[in-house]
């Protein structure tokens, strides 16, 4: 990864401490579609994620997060970017799209991100069941 | 700035700084030579080395002068084992030392096949005296415990379980690194054989220790070179490090009483409020004698890296010992060893005040680390609903 300037010699990107500031769509929705429930075996932290999906598009999105900053940042952005995709398109999103979204991250904080790929393919999967369908539809 | 990470390390004193900076462009000869600007500075060093032993009361050719605390814990392990290794090949250390210690006594393992013992500590984050006295066999050659902890300030009765050692035969080494400048520390009073001290811990400059080594114990240098410290520690003396030491040691000795129950009324009135206006938080190490300046908490619910830099974004600097901002992504050992949860010592913090720190400092943390808390347990998956 190319070195970030908007770092200015601190450990995260300008990016990532904006979404750990002032994190978007944190919080719980309480009648969810779908739910992801994922901890990170590395250092224990956990992410949950909440959906509202109507006609296979997410129309609102919720996240829960106890980790590092990046773990907060990384569950941000990645609601930020998913919201109001159809399902196809979201269960495509990676830990590398979420990481260079927020202009990288450190070396050792990059499994941090795979946890919003992963919360989020969990909800997904999750919604996919309750429906009697399979992400099969989405490989 | 509110710098509350002293045990980390400290700001230089400017008094500190100004005794030494004439030896970096003046005096700068090196001691070994023989001519009269190099023979002066062998005094200057000698001379240094007299008030430095008298500060900790113990004799001046007992005091090796090396780069810091990890090197004096390093040498005086690993110089003392080498020496008496027809004795035997054990090492008894505890659970909670600091890296310098533990990757010593693992390195000693791997390459030298010691065996270690490492003793646990109870809840409260204090070493059982009985299983120090039962772990130790004919082939124990030392016996490491650190005098304070880094993380959590416990002291540790190190005057009782030198004498343990001692009765046994064995010799004994202490970490004293987070003591100095904290609480009074008379090397003699506490009975040990080698110690370890670093400048920067008590406002001297980085690159300067001392390693202790009691007359007449067991040792043989491991930094070899051209015999200098009456050959236990080769290398050319660090006279700037030296004047350093020497002048924060001076500083500190004199301010203690008054620096301590400064420290020590300031930790404890951030202590209370936390209780008092956070629920669910843990003191660690409570239960134990602490220095003055040192609280470690666990906040539950949350992890102590985000916490670390919400405080940093209001100009507060304190550390954590959740997994997430070690290199290792493993939580503090220190506090597993005292039987805390992972998750909480993934949401534990630091705090470390020096002597400067202020009564308006504290307030201020008392002020802002509560909606910290508050905003990141509404974020938490774990948080039960009423911080929601
Ligand atoms: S979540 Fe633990 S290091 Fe980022």
């Amino acid at each position: 990864m190319s070195i970030d300037k908007s770092k200015d010699g601190r450990l995260y990107t300008s990016k990532v401490m904006e979404h750990f500031r002032n994190p978007h769509h944190w919080g719980k929705i309480d009648d969810a579609d779908g739910v992801g429930r994922v901890g990170n075996p590395i250092c224990g932290d956990v992410m949950y994620i909440y959906l509202k999906i109507k006609d296979d598009i997410i129309t609102d999105i919720a996240f829960e997060t106890l980790g590092c900053v990046a773990a907060i940042a990384t569950s941000s952005i990645a609601t930020e970017i998913v919201i109001g995709k159809p399902l196809k398109e979201a269960w495509k999103l990676t830990d590398r799209d979420v990481a260079n979204a927020l202009g990288g991250l450190p070396a050792n904080k990059f499994h941090c991100s795979m946890l919003a790929e992963e919360g989020l393919r969990a909800a997904i999967q999750d919604y996919l069941k309750k429906q009697g369908r399979s992400v099969d539809e989405f490989k | 700035m509110i710098y509350l990470d002293n045990n980390a390390t400290t700001p230089t004193d400017p008094e500190v700084v100004k005794a030494m900076l004439p030896y970096f462009t003046e005096k700068f000869a090196n001691p070994s030579s023989i001519y009269d600007i190099a023979f002066k500075l062998k005094g200057v060093l000698e001379n240094s080395r007299k008030k430095v032993a008298k500060i900790l009361k113990v004799n001046s050719n007992e005091i090796i002068f090396c780069s810091g605390g990890t090197e004096a814990d390093n040498i005086a392990i690993m110089g003392s084992v080498l020496a008496q290794k027809d004795k035997g090949k054990h090492i008894i250390t505890s659970s909670i030392e600091h890296k310098a210690v533990l990757e010593v006594c693992k390195f000693l393992k791997k390459y030298f096949d010691y065996t270690i013992t490492y003793l646990p500590v109870n809840s409260a984050g204090v070493i059982d005296l009985n299983v120090l006295k039962d772990s130790i066999t004919p082939e124990t050659a030392i016996v490491s415990i650190m005098l304070a902890n880094n993380e959590t300030g416990v002291i540790q009765p190190i005057k009782e379980a030198a004498e343990i050692a001692h009765n046994a035969g064995v010799l004994f080494h202490s970490d004293l690194v987070q003591g100095i400048g904290k609480i009074p520390v008379d090397i003699s009073e506490l009975g040990i054989d080698y110690g370890a001290i670093s400048g920067h811990k008590f406002h001297g400059p980085r690159g300067i220790g001392i390693m202790y080594l009691r007359r007449g114990a067991p040792f043989t240098s491991v930094i070899r070179g051209g015999g200098h410290e009456n050959n236990k520690r080769a290398g050319t003396e660090n006279i700037p490090g030296i004047i350093g030491i020497l002048k924060a040691l001076e500083i500190s000795s004199e301010r203690i009483s008054k620096g301590a129950s400064h420290m020590a009324e300031l930790r404890d009135m951030l202590q209370e409020s936390i209780l008092e206006k956070i629920p669910q938080v843990l003191i660690n190490g409570k239960d134990a004698p602490r220095i003055p300046n040192t609280l470690n908490i666990s906040v539950k619910y949350v992890e102590g890296e985000s916490m670390v830099f919400m405080l940093d974004e209001e100009g507060i600097q304190v550390s954590s010992g959740s997994a997430c901002t070690s290199n290792s992504l493993a939580p503090s050992h220190v506090l597993l060893a005292m039987g805390l949860e992972h998750a909480d010592a993934h949401g534990s913090l630091r705090f470390s005040l020096s002597g400067e720190t202020t009564r308006e400092d504290i307030e201020k943390v008392l002020e802002i680390l509560p909606p910290i808390v508050s905003k990141l347990r509404k974020m938490s998956p774990f948080a039960p609903p009423e911080f929601k």
